[in-house]
């Protein structure tokens, strides 16, 4: 509520000197506001899998925070009785580990560098794929078949394998190198979705007024194409972190990344090797690590699912009819038919 | 349409090769060059330099005393004969190593993906004919959290309860070894016994998301126009169910098909490791913690060309599946 009330003061203030032009400015950063950010926020927050999914994302980043900040015993063995089990000792809730460590300093100190690797690597695939696809899909022809030759090459090699190799190669500790490497070849399927979105968009009305009018390629990319693309993009850029997710704890499970600082999958690794499965005392020691991963995918997707129902037009309409009436027509027709 | 499928075929062979160039690329990358390590154990052990050159080269068919170019060229041309170099750690040539593995990875991997779509559509277009009702929600419910357990979480549980607690199935291994390796009904057993966790861990979270866009894909099939004229004309249901709408909503779901078969092939590292099925990932693991650079890089390079002539196979089939298919490439460039 407050940025906009600065924002209209500021630009009224403007509209006395004299200029109608920056009238037309204020209500179109109204207009803006209203359409992409207001609107689907409201939708947004009605769907409850939205709410639930940003609740739980929420409690990941508290949990950071207390890491952070260090609000929690840093995790080091023999700081505990061994084998506690689940809420045995409410100083150490999640019980301990063969080696006497707090599972819960283990959890909570595993999720800032995990919040980190998951968000640069789904930044990274995220980019290069628009940037592929949007200009593979707008220029056409020769850079078309370039760039999707090169994806479809990218495509080709066995994600994880690849990442094991190169793990091996550049030994990277850093969390955002690390989601970096994982997601390396996430980029190429998503860009040829958004390839195939780009080539109906070119088609509008409006791209070929703004190439008319001689505006340069990157200008219209950015302009026209992108804003028609970032539904689809939102939603694909939480899988792509929960990808991320996913294969790290998996390649941490498997002991194949270098690690300097805690990790789900570490945790679970020695709960594995350490014998979590052979007896019932120390299955905590695997639940605690595996109940974190779940948490924090059922967030991601819940998340994704909600925010696909926000951009999907019908849901849409349906939403938001009552209170605007300028809904387009043909939006209209299709939630009749359902 | 001829001239597709030759491009079509010369890129497998493009991208085939494109990746063996990586792996030589790789291999030089590796800490501290590909066989230092081997080469200095050797020199301590007192075998006379020329010897130790002599058995790396024999090992990856790679001299470290020729330039660059040359090594690549033997390396290629050695590929290029089916010579993938012997492994290090196990001492058999790498090709016979993956002759073993292979077929059980191809077999995990092809019966748990072919669950995944039979499961996902049944289960998906169910959703979506009784769309909102309490089916629904249940098996959407379930759906979304089978999707947040990572197909290793699964494992883990599943070894737990079923091989480790209650004994019915074994923990380790592709047959068990009273078995005798011909094949015959004992074998078989066997082999499916030990098959059934991998793939039933495998197929569960990625069916959920399967029935998920199976859901979708259908709901906004039904909405079309040519469903209501279809059921005007008082088609009947099923031939409506079959006909119209599953044929459309399985369309989309086919590209995917492409990108999950490579997702797939590539966590079997992870799956084979836990359930110590030997097969592809499982030495592509047990190379790398044994610094077996030639088995490492064959492992690689075959479930690369696995995926590779997978896809290929998709490409040419989906023409074929859905009729309305363009070549897909925009020739007017802007």
């Amino acid at each position: 509520m407050k940025p906009t009330e600065t924002e209209t003061t500021s630009v009224d203030w403007r509209s006395d000197s004299g200029s109608s032009a920056d009238v037309t400015r204020k209500e179109r950063l109204k207009e803006i506001y209203e359409a992409q950010i207001r609107t689907p926020a409201v939708i947004a927050w009605s769907d409850w899998r939205t709410r639930f999914g940003l609740l739980i994302i929420g409690v990941y980043l508290l949990m950071g925070l207390v890491a952070v900040l260090g609000l929690w015993r840093e995790p080091s063995t023999s700081q505990a009785p061994r084998y506690l089990t689940l809420f045995e000792n409410m100083n150490y809730p999640l019980g301990t580990t063969a080696s006497g460590t707090d599972l819960m300093a283990l959890i909570i100190h595993s999720t800032p560098s995990i919040l980190i690797m998951i968000t640069a690597g789904a930044v990274w695939a995220t980019v290069i794929a628009v940037i592929i696809g949007t200009v593979a899909g707008y220029k056409g022809g020769r850079v078309d078949r370039g760039l999707m030759s090169f994806s479809d090459l990218v495509m080709a090699i066995p994600g994880l394998p690849l990442v094991i190799i190169l793990a091996v190669t550049l030994n990277p500790e850093n969390p955002v190198l690390l989601g970096v490497i994982i997601n390396i070849s996430y980029w190429a399927g998503l860009g040829r979705s958004l390839r195939s979105q780009v080539l109906t968009i070119r088609e509008n009305n409006y791209v070929e007024a703004s190439r008319t009018m001689g505006i340069s390629t990157p200008r219209i990319i950015i302009k026209d194409v992108i804003p028609n693309l970032m539904p689809y993009v939102t939603v694909n850029f939480v899988f792509a972190a929960r990808y991320v997710m996913f294969a790290s704890v998996g390649l941490y499970f498997l002991g194949v990344l270098p690690y300097s600082t805690q990790n789900w999958g570490v945790t679970l690794n020695f709960a594995y090797s350490g014998g979590a499965l052979f007896s019932l005392e120390a299955a905590h020691w695997l639940l605690a690590p595996m109940a974190a991963i779940m948490g924090l995918s059922l967030g991601l997707i819940l998340l994704g699912q909600g925010l696909d129902r926000v951009f999907n037009p019908r849901v849409r309409t349906r939403m938001a009819g009552e209170s605007k009436s300028t809904a387009e027509d043909d939006e209209d027709t299709v939630t009749e038919v359902l | 349409m001829v001239n597709y499928y030759v491009r079509r075929t010369a890129r497998v062979f493009v991208t085939v090769f494109l990746v063996a160039s990586l792996t030589f690329g790789l291999v030089r990358l590796l800490p501290g060059g590909p066989f230092t390590l081997l080469r200095a154990q050797l020199l301590r052990q007192g075998v006379p330099a020329d010897e130790v050159d002599a058995r790396i080269a024999n090992l990856q068919n790679i001299r470290p005393d020729e330039p660059l170019w040359q090594q690549y060229i033997d390396y290629m041309l050695a590929l290029f004969q089916g010579n993938l170099g012997e492994s290090i750690s196990l001492g058999e040539p790498v090709v016979a190593v993956i002759a073993k593995a292979a077929p059980w990875t191809v077999f995990v991997v092809l019966v748990s993906t072919i669950l995944v779509f039979v499961i996902g559509i049944f289960i998906g277009s169910l959703q979506a004919y009784w769309e909102g009702s309490r089916f629904d929600q249940l098996v959407t419910g379930v759906s979304i959290s089978l999707m947040s357990l990572p197909f290793y979480v699964v494992a883990v549980i599943a070894l737990y309860i079923f091989a480790y607690q209650l004994g019915w199935l074994p923990t380790a291994g592709t047959v068990s070894n009273s078995v005798e390796r011909s094949l015959g009904v004992p074998f078989l057993v066997s082999a499916l016994k030990h098959s059934i966790l991998p793939i039933v861990s495998y197929t569960l979270g990625a069916a959920g998301g399967q029935a998920l866009a199976m859901r979708g894909n259908s709901i906004q099939v039904l909405g079309n126009d040519y469903v209501q004229v279809a059921r005007l004309r008082g088609l009947s249901d099923r031939r409506i169910a079959t006909r119209y709408v599953a044929r459309n909503a399985i369309l989309p779901m086919y590209t995917g098909f492409l990108l999950l078969l490579g997702f797939r092939l590539g966590g079997t590292v992870i799956l084979e490791q836990i359930f110590s099925y030997t097969g592809l990932g499982y030495y592509m693991i047990t190379a790398l913690n044994a610094n077996d650079y030639p088995l490492m890089m064959g492992t690689f390079l075959v479930i690369t060309v696995a995926l590779v002539v997978g896809v290929f196979i998709a490409d040419l089939t989906y023409s074929r599946i859905d009729p309305r298919i363009s070549a897909g490439e925009s020739d007017e460039a802007y």
